[in-house]
């Protein structure tokens, strides 16, 4: 219950950030909190974070930012469900490779993003949709480190 | 403990169950708008992380506003005297204006024009969907806002409410790609369309003809025809008018009136046949800054 309720609160933060307002510089490079963290749920506790809490918080995200309900929960349950099946496989990998798996599936993401726009709506390619693949790959690292950290200091398992 | 084997469903069929209900999910909440009742409640739910987001923003603005020099208030003190000098000056001639109007109306039998209810809303600065152009504002169903109202800055309208929440409310602004408002020319009464671009400062006006008088330079009004918009509101200057005859219609762009890049405050319009009314804004006691709108911000300016 602790452990539900801490993984939880890293949940919610990560959601605050991907609506938090960001100069406009760095507005495109924004990474995505939210498939980093549970990315990282998936491959350390499998059995507590898959498929149906990240379909939750995309379902959430739906709302937050007003997109057509289901197109995150759709992308992420996706994503969780690549982490959560090869999690032994991605855990093993070092820092280096782990970031380009991550740039992989961020890359998937915001394809699947933009075409299940341009499915709904009239939205048009633009190259600037995947700088956040450079964004991610790089702060995976910090945030891998930072919640193992917060994994261990609070034993979560 | 970790389990050796994980206890439920397997992932395949987990990931099976979630692809179908999002699909369906999309389909019910894009194609049928099934889901409009239920989104007032699903945006309540989640209007506390909206308010926590806007934290920052706010605290930023805070800490300018009460780190401004006693010199800068005093000038723009000055500024605002004056502004609200000039405009009270055009408020009597409006009422004399207004009631001429009113006079004249009811010697043509015709009906009389109400004023409408008013509100200011202020734009939380939290990020929305990328691929089209929304703000949130702090007014939600508390306070009488309702799906589909206006929604109008010190300049022309904005766009209009599309999700209400019990707190915050979701606006479209005009040039979303999706919208589309009825105009009309303030020169000659030519009506026509205005349809978003995707662009923040680009509309395009659909199905023009080539014989149609509209200038570069002419101001674009709400004609009221949809029923959504008050008639008579700026909402947009034509920028670059051409007549290629080889295409089937006239290519006219106009810029919006309205700053859609740089909004803060809004104004919420009632309109006075609505059967929505809106609510008194009862003071929070955790926003004493001074972006808080007091309650007599809500007021009908009689002639």
């Amino acid at each position: 219950m602790r452990g539900f309720f801490l993984i939880g609160l890293t949940l919610l933060f990560a959601l605050t950030l991907a609506i938090t307002p960001m100069p406009s510089i760095i507005e495109s490079y924004r990474p995505d909190w939210i498939l980093l963290v549970l990315v990282y749920w998936c491959i350390a506790l499998p059995h507590r974070v898959n498929v149906g809490t990240a379909w939750f918080c995309g379902f959430l995200l739906d709302i937050l930012l007003g997109s057509v309900l289901g197109t995150h929960a759709f992308m992420l349950a996706f994503v969780a469900y690549i982490c959560s099946a090869n999690y032994l496989t991605i855990r093993n990998f070092s820092s280096w490779q782990q970031s380009l798996i991550i740039a992989l599936v961020t890359a998937f993401y915001h394809l699947v993003d933009y075409w299940l726009q341009h499915f709904l709506t009239t939205a048009y390619f633009m190259p600037e949709l995947l700088w956040p693949v450079l964004s991610n790959a790089f702060v995976w690292t910090f945030v891998f480190y930072g919640l193992r950290k917060y994994r261990r200091t609070f034993r979560i398992r | 403990m970790t389990p050796l084997f994980g206890n439920g469903p397997a992932p395949q069929t987990r990931i099976f169950i979630a692809l179908i209900v999002s699909v369906a999910m999309i389909f019910v909440d894009h194609k049928l708008n099934a889901f409009e009742p239920a989104k007032v409640y699903l945006n309540s739910l989640v209007s506390p992380i909206l308010y926590v987001a806007n934290l920052p923003q706010k605290m930023f603005n805070w800490s300018s506003e009460s780190l401004t020099s006693r010199q800068n208030l005093i000038e723009e003190n000055a500024k605002l005297r004056a502004q609200h000098l000039l405009l009270s000056e055009k408020v009597q001639r409006m009422a004399f204006l207004e009631r001429e109007n009113d006079r004249l109306r009811a010697l043509l039998d015709s009906p009389l024009r109400q004023d409408m209810r008013k509100m200011i809303a202020e734009v939380m600065s939290v990020e929305s969907n990328p691929n089209s152009h929304q703000v949130v504002i702090n007014r939600g169903a508390l306070n009488g806002v309702y799906e589909g109202q206006a929604v109008l800055d010190e300049n022309g309208i904005v766009g209009q409410v599309v999700n209400v929440g019990s707190l915050t409310s979701r606006v479209l602004l005009i040039t979303d790609h999706t919208h589309a408002i009825p105009v009309r020319v303030a020169r000659n009464a030519v009506r026509s369309i205005a349809s978003g671009t995707g662009r923040i400062d680009r509309l395009e006006l659909n199905f023009v003809p080539h014989s149609a008088d509209i200038q570069v330079g002419d101001l674009l009004m709400s004609s009221g025809l949809g029923n959504k918009y008050p008639e008579g509101y700026p909402v947009a200057e034509v920028t670059q008018v051409s007549f290629n005859e080889s295409l089937p219609f006239a290519q006219i762009v106009a810029r919006p009136i309205a700053h859609l890049d740089r909004i803060r405050y809004l104004l919420l319009l009632w309109p006075p046949s609505s059967e929505h009314q809106p609510e008194a804004v009862s003071e929070n006691p955790n926003k004493e800054d001074a972006d808080s709108i007091p309650p007599k911000s809500q007021e009908k300016i009689n002639p």
